[in-house]
């Protein structure tokens, strides 16, 4: 039987991809972000997850105005790293994994929760750069991945309760999957961060600090968020975090927390990591 | 019934929302267009024809040759959609953040470096707290 052994939540902002790729990460602005990381990689390594179940946000890339899905999970066989703007990150394609991706389809639906199929698409950085953190500059991924996209660029996107619930449909829908799978599932995104408008470059550290803290001990208090409360508190574009509720609702209610990095800034965001077990 | 917008109220914060996707829908895909490179190359070679293949606004089209980025997300465009054009000409999100806060590029990355906008007087329109 699969099984969803851990968690992770990670911010996804797209200049770490860059500062990997251009092989930077050891400069004094970079390095406190990526020793962060250190502990995840060597953590990983250990894990060996055969698949990630990848929660992130599409930004613009796969999806234009033409069509707006909720939440739409990734069935193919192979995901072709997006251009976004200045070319492809040189990247390895992303496999997924269509048996199990599939069968999670069929089952959360079944669990009423309408997801979007999704056969050919490409993989921007809200899911290339978790990989990158997690994984480094493999010549190709260790393991498949099945990409689940949540809509968070067109107000509204799924309350945070929706994501919570959605997490504990996934996670049903693994356990009834035959072969035995080590699954892991994270939610990427956030923390706090505003791209847009005269009020960009908003952070706030002690929203974010009192979030992890909920989200760890607390998720039903986490997914009781407005969405307003995201806006006002945490920038227009802090809203990403409901997409950690997805993570954490496929876990356990109790949880063992294996690692915590929070580092303010990289580019305009607050950078927040959390690497959760089930017990 | 109108749409409820209890976002109104926060200040310097324009949310993507139905109005603003409907006004800005050609500007956004004009946007998206920009992630292959021969429209990128087309676009850089002459904007103003480029523009013209799109049903967008003369003020949005305008805005586009201004990059003035707060102009065109009053005018429906979202920032990850806009992110292609300040992509395509070589520009961060960092730069593109400084200008529409009015500071200068390393104006802007000081404060961030200090640990960003505080939330304190900019949850509200109006108010300090």
């Amino acid at each position: 039987m699969a099984r969803i052994t851990a968690g992770v939540a990670t911010s996804h902002v797209p200049l770490l991809g860059r500062a990997v790729d251009t092989g930077c990460t050891d400069e004094p602005y970079w390095a406190p972000i990526f020793k962060g990381y250190e502990f995840s990689k060597k953590w990983i390594s250990q894990k060996k997850p055969d698949v990630v179940f990848l929660v992130y946000n599409d930004h613009a890339s796969a999806f234009s105005l033409d069509l707006i899905p909720t939440f739409a999970i990734g069935c193919a066989e192979a995901f072709a790293p997006a251009d976004e703007g200045f070319g492809p990150r040189p990247v390895p394609d992303v496999k997924g994994h269509p048996d199990l991706a599939w069968h999670i389809a069929q089952s959360v639906i079944q669990q009423d929760f309408d997801l979007t199929i999704v056969n050919k698409m490409d993989v921007d950085h809200g899911l290339t750069v978790p990989l990158t953190m997690m994984f480094g500059q493999p010549n190709q991924w260790p393991c498949k991945v099945i990409p689940f996209a949540v809509n968070v660029v067109q107000y509204p996107p799924p309350s945070g309760r929706r994501c919570l619930n959605v997490g504990k449909a996934i996670r049903k829908a693994v356990e009834s999957f035959d072969e035995d799978l080590n699954v892991q599932i994270w939610g990427t995104g956030g923390m706090s961060h505003q791209l847009q408008g005269p009020r960009a470059g908003l952070i706030n550290q002690d929203w974010d600090k009192r979030f992890l803290d909920m989200l760890v001990n607390d998720p039903q208090a986490a997914a009781d968020i407005p969405h307003i409360e995201y806006l006002r508190e945490t920038g227009s574009e802090g809203i990403e975090m409901v997409m950690w509720l997805v993570m954490r609702g496929a876990l356990d209610p109790a949880v063992i927390e294996r690692h915590r990095h929070y580092h303010v800034p990289c580019s305009n965001t607050a950078i927040g990591h959390l690497i959760l077990e089930n017990k | 019934m109108a749409l409820e917008k209890p976002y109104l109220d926060i200040p310097g914060t324009t949310v993507f929302d139905a109005d603003m996707s409907r006004q800005g829908y050609s500007l956004n895909q004009f946007c998206m267009s920009l992630m292959q490179a021969e429209n990128r190359k087309r676009f850089h070679t002459d904007e103003g024809k480029y523009l013209d293949e799109w049903q967008m606004s003369d003020a949005q089209k305008q805005a586009v040759m201004d990059r003035d980025y707060n102009r065109m997300i009053e005018l429906g465009g979202n920032i990850y959609f806009l992110a292609k054009i300040f992509s395509a000409d070589g520009k961060s999100f960092v730069h593109a953040a400084a200008k529409m806060t009015g500071m200068t590029e390393d104006n802007y990355q000081a404060m961030m470096n200090a640990g960003g906008r505080p939330p304190k007087g900019n949850r509200y329109i109006g108010r300090s707290d």
